[in-house]
């Protein structure tokens, strides 16, 4: 039902984006998250992703099969890319189908919370002053 | 003749995002009587001199997180996850 999927490569969402497409399904919503060209003031030239393969899609499968759970949609698949990006490039991407609007734009909101919040994945941003720095921003909680 | 000799357990240490650049690399083998995966990174922090403290970081144990008072045992893939920043 629900997929999720690290790649090095460009993310192309097109046959995740078909496989949400399903008769039950009223609409779609997705979110890309794209890299931007600065970060609290300071120039960005790019980002680059490190993931744990293993745990990140236990993680990340956790957390789309609990916005099937607690949302009525139909289904939610995510996108993550790992590796050297630029500005401009997607580093993630979240489609939810479902019945009603409504529905689909919660659980969508929910996906990239708490894929931001609990899966594996870190990013160095790179500065325009040549320096780069590991963002270490959400402590993985026992609870979540 | 064969010398009783306790069996260190033998682990992988894979490190990700700043514990990869401040270890070296990004895993190594090492033999450990670490009785705790705490003590465990009380030890490679000596070694590594690792800046995040042990409260900002979660342990897994052969891909799944575990408790930080379990005790390493032969075989085990450990890794110590550092506060995260996907999407």
């Amino acid at each position: 039902m629900s997929a999720f999927l690290l790649t090095e490569t460009p993310i192309d969402p097109t046959s995740f984006s078909a496989d949400l497409r399903r008769d039950e399904a009223g609409g779609y919503c997705s979110f890309e998250g794209w890299v931007r060209n600065h970060s609290d003031g300071q120039a960005v030239l790019g980002l680059d992703y490190q993931a744990y393969p293993a745990l990140a899609e236990t993680e990340a499968l956790a957390v789309l099969r609990e916005a099937e759970a607690r949302f009525d949609i139909v289904a939610a698949s995510c996108i993550h890319r790992t590796g050297s990006l630029v500005i401009g490039d997607m580093a993630v991407w979240i489609g939810v189908s479902a019945a009603h609007r409504d529905a689909a734009f919660t659980a969508c909101r929910f996906v990239i919370d708490e894929i931001k919040k609990r899966v594996p994945i870190w990013k160095r941003e790179r500065y325009a002053d040549g320096h780069s720095e590991w963002i270490a921003c959400h402590e993985v909680t026992e609870n979540s | 003749m064969m010398l009783a000799r306790p069996e260190m357990p033998r682990l992988t240490l894979e490190y990700f995002a700043s514990l990869r650049d401040e270890a070296g690399c990004a895993q190594e083998q090492i033999e450990s009587t670490a009785p705790s995966l705490s003590a465990l990174y009380d030890e490679l922090s000596q070694r590594h001199g690792f800046s995040l403290p042990a409260t900002r970081l979660r342990v897994a144990v052969n891909a799944a997180f575990a408790p930080w008072d379990q005790s390493p045992r032969d075989g085990d893939h450990v890794v110590f996850i550092p506060p995260v920043s996907g999407g």
